[in-house]
């Protein structure tokens, strides 16, 4: 068994060179699914045929130019795969094997890329720890203990315990950045029309975004390049114009984000992000969002209303089981959704939930005008224990206070690992800019890992 | 806040075409009046004037022409694959009955 590498760019060089072959690198990810998925509970499905069928296709072409060819990706299960079943994770799914593929999944495809297998999430993306899925939790491969954060539990796993060089995620209201925030890994949350949703399928229709899952900046960058982009399937996609990143960027910490709840090694570890990026010259302000403690609130009303109605569709006919198949988080979000919907509660709940919106979609209007860019916490603590907030829906809701924001404004959020805690869990932040600030991001996010000498790493 | 009630909550499931049992009920009814009560808070927010936002790309009006393409339709097997059909057409729950007094 080869050692896999970290990187597209080893990758593809191992792969130029000869030094291994597609075939070989697929050997690798198998036979490290094979050792760990059953105790980590990572992936639901495996295409190891279809693995091995596009490696050899590869190594038979020989010339792996296409920019993310021999990459080994990973799905989450949301994402529609002709002919591999796709569960959502939910057992009204159970044996759904989808007619046709995702856009991203066809881009991907096309570029060169190997799927390897389809990741556990929570069901339907309702998350924020991997526990609701229907097939059980994942385990965190850096601690058994923890969860990997949610919903995409599994595709933050995968490549955290080295069973795929990347994979594609959700973001609807922090379903990538948090697990790649408890996992160490780069998280990318795109701007609001972006990627294409096309075969993905919907939580919430006006927050829901295309995520991705890689070790370096650089991977991800690669990704976008290949991910984004109009394919006249998803109307919210425009391609977006090329930005230039301000020569003398300046960045905001909002004074509202240090709150009651909020880890004292997390906020250390903010404190070291502003000091590192003072350190090359990049001025830090404090900055004032105010409706941030809004953002919760006004997310788990919209959020759960455009369920109850993305979900109307499952009734068990044209596929699926009935919808007496439903786990306990979806019946929550569809009761709620359909509560501040009703009739009586409409104006109270919902109509206000949007108004604020406009107000929290303002205060980063406002920090934009003085900003290139926000540092922000992803999570308020590390990785919690499994168990540890599954009793209280609540409380995990509380857990989205710093990621549902850049969904609610429909801007892009990069998740960027640092450090790890006394415990030994992986800590990060996030940098958040305005809508199609992506290669912004990108460099600001490059710059801050060169300065700290940032290598990836697996957990096994 | 005024408290959840049974009734309201029933209501709720029908209007969500679900079933509920009695113990999904019990433990729901607590849990959604939380959240509700927490969701409350906005009503502090002054938002007299404010437009509501329902998407944030300031797109409108994304139209496409009205052309079939094959490649992106499913045929009627493909349509069909993924549940029990019968003469070609999806099978749906009857919503009639035969009447007891024939």
């Amino acid at each position: 068994m080869i050692n896999t590498p970290l990187t597209i760019k080893e990758t593809q060089d191992g792969l130029k060179s000869k030094k291994f072959s597609a075939v070989e690198l697929v050997d690798s990810y198998l036979a490290q699914i094979k050792k760990y998925n059953s105790e980590y509970n990572i992936f639901l499905t495996v295409t190891e045929e279809l693995a091995y069928k596009k490696a050899k296709e590869l190594d038979q072409i020989g010339n792996f130019s296409g920019p993310l060819s021999g990459v080994v990706t990973a799905y989450k299960d949301i994402f529609l795969t002709k002919g591999v079943r796709t569960t959502a994770a939910s057992k009204i799914l159970d044996n759904y094997i989808p007619q046709y593929s995702a856009t991203t999944v066809k881009k991907i495809e096309q570029a060169g890329g190997i799927i390897i297998g389809k990741t556990n999430c929570d069901a339907f993306a309702h998350g924020a720890s991997g526990e609701n899925s229907d097939y059980g939790a994942t385990f965190n491969p850096w601690n058994k203990e923890y969860v990997t954060g949610g919903s995409s539990s599994g595709s933050a796993g995968a490549v955290s315990a080295n069973m795929s060089l990347v994979s594609l995620g959700s973001d609807t209201g922090g379903s990538t950045r948090q697990p790649a925030n408890f996992c160490n890994l780069v998280g990318l949350k795109p701007t609001y029309g972006a990627i294409s949703r096309y075969g993905v399928i919907a939580m919430s229709s006006s927050l829901d975004t295309v995520g991705s899952l890689a070790h370096t900046v650089d991977d991800i960058e690669i990704m976008y390049d290949v991910l984004k982009g109009e394919d006249g399937l998803d109307g919210n996609v425009v391609n977006p114009k090329p930005q230039t990143l301000n020569p003398k960027p300046r960045l905001g910490i909002a004074k509202e984000y240090f709150i009651e709840g909020l880890d004292s090694e997390v906020e250390k570890m903010i404190d070291s992000v502003k000091k590192t990026y003072e350190k090359i010259g990049i001025e830090v302000v404090e900055l004032s969002l105010p409706h941030t403690k809004y953002m919760v609130p006004v997310y788990y009303i919209v959020m759960p209303a455009e369920v109850s109605s993305n979900l109307g569709k499952f009734d068990g006919i044209r596929y699926g089981n009935d919808r007496s198949a439903f786990g306990e988080e979806a019946k929550r979000r569809i009761m709620l959704g359909s509560y501040v919907l009703s009739a009586g509660y409409y104006d109270a709940y919902f109509e206000k939930a949007m108004k604020v919106r406009t107000k929290i979609v303002g205060d980063f209007n406002e920090a934009f005008k003085t900003v290139d860019a926000i540092i922000s916490p992803v999570s308020p603590t590390p990785a919690f224990k499994l168990g540890e907030n599954t009793n209280d829906p609540l409380k995990m809701y509380l857990e989205d206070v710093y990621t549902t924001t850049a969904n609610l404004v429909g801007i892009p959020a990069l998740a960027l690992p640092s450090t790890f805690s006394k415990s030994g869990l992986p800590i990060g932040f996030q940098l958040m800019g305005p809508r199609f600030s992506e290669y912004n991001l990108f460099e600001l996010g490059k710059k801050y890992h060169k300065e700290i000498d940032y290598k990836p790493k697996t957990a096994f | 806040m005024a408290k959840l009630t049974k009734k309201q909550v029933l209501h709720v499931a029908e209007l969500s075409n679900l079933t509920l049992t009695d113990s999904e009920i019990k433990k729901l009814t607590p849990q959604l009046d939380k959240i509700i009560d927490f969701v409350a808070k906005l009503s502090e927010v002054d938002t007299d004037g404010v437009e509501p936002t329902s998407q944030t790309t300031g797109l409108t009006n994304i139209l496409k022409e009205d052309i079939v393409k094959s490649d992106e339709s499913l045929s009627q097997d493909e349509a069909l694959s993924a549940t029990d059909d019968q003469n070609g057409y999806f099978k749906v729950p009857s919503i009639l009955t035969n009447r007891s007094d024939d």
